[in-house]
C-alpha cells in the first residue's frame, strides 16, 4: 500500500518552489505571509489529499490563491511600498474609462464588432500575419483579412462620427 | 500579469536564490502556527545520546515514539503517518522529554515523569509495556518474571514480543528485561545499546 509521506517531507521538498511562486508576485514580507498561509492551509487539508495527487501542483495552486488574497487585501488598504507589485490595468482597453490618448478613437474601437476588433488588434498591435490571426481566431486567413478590412473601414466611419458628434470631448488626451 | 499564461510551475519558479535562513525562519513560523491552530498532530525532533541519535515524537496527548537510529528514522516517521500524516519537525513539544532523557543519560534522573501516548500498542503488548516502569532503575527482571507480573506466567514469549515492539524504548524500560539465564536477550536498539543502558544504571 502506498502511504502518504509525513508533511515534513512535503515542506522539505516543495518549500523552495512555493516561496518562489510567492516572491514572484509579492514583496518579501508579503511572500513570507503567503508561504506560511499556504503551508498551514495545506497541513489542514493534507489528510484528505488523495495519495495519487500531484503535491507540487496542489501547493502551487494554494499559493497562487493566497497571493491573490494578499494582493486584494493590499489594494483595499494601500500602503507605501518600496517596490510596486504587479497588478492588472484597464489601460488601453476601450470603454474602461482608463484609456490614454484619443478618446474618440477608443470609443470607435469599442463599438466595433468583436470579431473585427480582435482581427485588427492581432494584425496591427500584435503584428501577426493573417495566417496567424486565422489560427488564433479560427476560420481562414482570407476571412481574417476580410474581417480586418471591414473593421478598418467601419472604424474610419465610427471615428468620423465620434469626432463630429462629440468634438468637445477632444483634447483630453496627453 | 501572467496569471493566465500557461506553463505554470516552471514559469513561476524563477531562478532567484533562496536563503536557507529564510526557509528555516518560515519553518519555525509554520511550527508555531500549526501548534496554535491545533494542526500539529505529531511533532518530532532528533536528539543525540550515548546510544546514538534518538527520534522523539509526540502527539498532543504525550510522548508517542522513541526510535533508535538503527530502526531508520525515516521509516519510523513513515509508519507514524498511520496515526496522522500531519507530522512536522517541531522540537518545542519535545523539550521536556529531551531534558529528562539528557538527565537520565547524565545519571541524575532515575525515573521519567512524562505524559505518554500509548496508542501505537494494543492488547497484551500494551499491558506489558504499562507494567514495565515498575521495574526499578538499576534492577532487572527475566521475561518469565514479567509474565508473572502481568498475571500470565505462560506468556513468556508474548512478553518478549511486547518488549521488542515497545514504541518508547529507554523511557519505558524494556532494557531491564533479560533472559532467565542472565544473558541480555534482544533489544530494539541492539545489544550494545542495552548493555550501555544497564551499565549506566548500575554505575549511578
Amino acid at each position: 500500500m502506498e502511504m502518504k509521506q509525513p508533511f515534513e517531507s512535503v515542506v522539505a521538498q516543495h518549500g523552495v518552489t512555493v516561496l518562489r511562486v510567492c516572491r514572484a508576485r509579492l514583496s518579501i514580507a508579503d511572500a513570507d505571509d503567503a508561504w506560511s498561509e499556504t503551508f498551514l492551509a495545506a497541513l489542514r487539508a493534507y489528510p484528505e489529499l488523495p495519495e495519487t495527487a500531484n503535491v507540487e501542483a496542489w501547493l502551487v495552486t494554494i499559493a497562487r490563491h493566497k497571493v491573490i488574497d494578499i494582493r486584494r487585501a493590499a489594494e483595499r488598504a494601500p500602503l507605501p511600498v518600496a517596490a510596486v507589485p504587479e497588478g492588472t490595468t484597464g489601460l488601453g482597453m476601450p470603454g474602461t474609462g482608463d484609456t490614454v490618448g484619443d478618446d474618440a478613437l477608443w470609443a470607435a474601437v469599442g463599438r466595433l464588432p468583436a470579431k473585427q476588433r480582435r482581427a485588427l488588434t492581432l494584425r496591427y498591435l500584435a503584428g501577426m500575419s493573417y495566417r496567424e490571426v486565422a489560427a488564433a481566431l479560427g476560420g481562414t486567413a482570407e476571412a481574417a483579412r476580410r474581417a480586418a478590412a471591414d473593421g478598418r473601414k467601419r472604424l474610419r466611419d465610427y471615428y468620423q462620427d465620434a469626432r463630429s458628434g462629440a468634438g468637445s470631448e477632444k483634447g483630453k488626451g496627453r | 500579469m501572467n496569471d493566465d499564461t500557461p506553463g505554470g510551475i516552471a514559469a513561476d519558479a524563477l531562478p532567484t536564490p533562496i536563503d536557507p535562513v529564510d526557509l528555516s525562519a518560515l519553518h519555525d513560523r509554520l511550527e508555531t502556527g500549526a501548534q496554535a491552530e491545533g494542526l500539529l498532530d505529531i511533532a518530532y525532533t532528533i536528539v543525540d545520546s550515548p546510544v546514538g541519535r534518538l527520534l522523539l515524537a509526540a502527539s498532543p496527548r504525550g510522548l508517542l515514539r522513541v526510535a533508535y537510529e538503527r530502526e531508520g528514522h525515516d521509516l519510523v516517521l513513515d509508519s507514524l503517518t498511520a496515526v496522522s500524516p500531519r507530522i512536522l519537525r517541531a522540537p518545542k513539544r519535545l523539550d521536556e522529554a529531551a531534558r529528562e532523557l539528557e538527565a537520565y543519560f547524565g545519571g541524575t534522573r532515575k525515573a521519567f515523569d512524562l505524559r505518554l501516548d500509548l496508542s501505537l500498542s494494543h492488547g497484551f503488548r500494551r499491558l506489558v509495556q504499562q507494567h514495565l516502569p515498575q521495574i526499578g532503575y538499576g534492577t532487572t527482571l527475566s521475561y518469565g518474571q514479567v509474565a508473572r507480573l502481568v498475571g500470565n506466567s505462560k506468556a513468556v514469549r508474548a512478553v518478549g514480543t511486547a518488549c521488542a515492539t515497545n514504541p518508547l524504548p529507554v523511557v519505558i524500560p524494556c532494557h531491564r528485561v533479560l533472559r532467565s539465564d542472565g544473558t541480555l536477550g534482544g533489544y530494539v536498539g541492539g545489544a550494545e545499546a542495552k548493555a550501555t543502558l544497564l551499565r549506566l544504571e548500575a554505575a549511578a
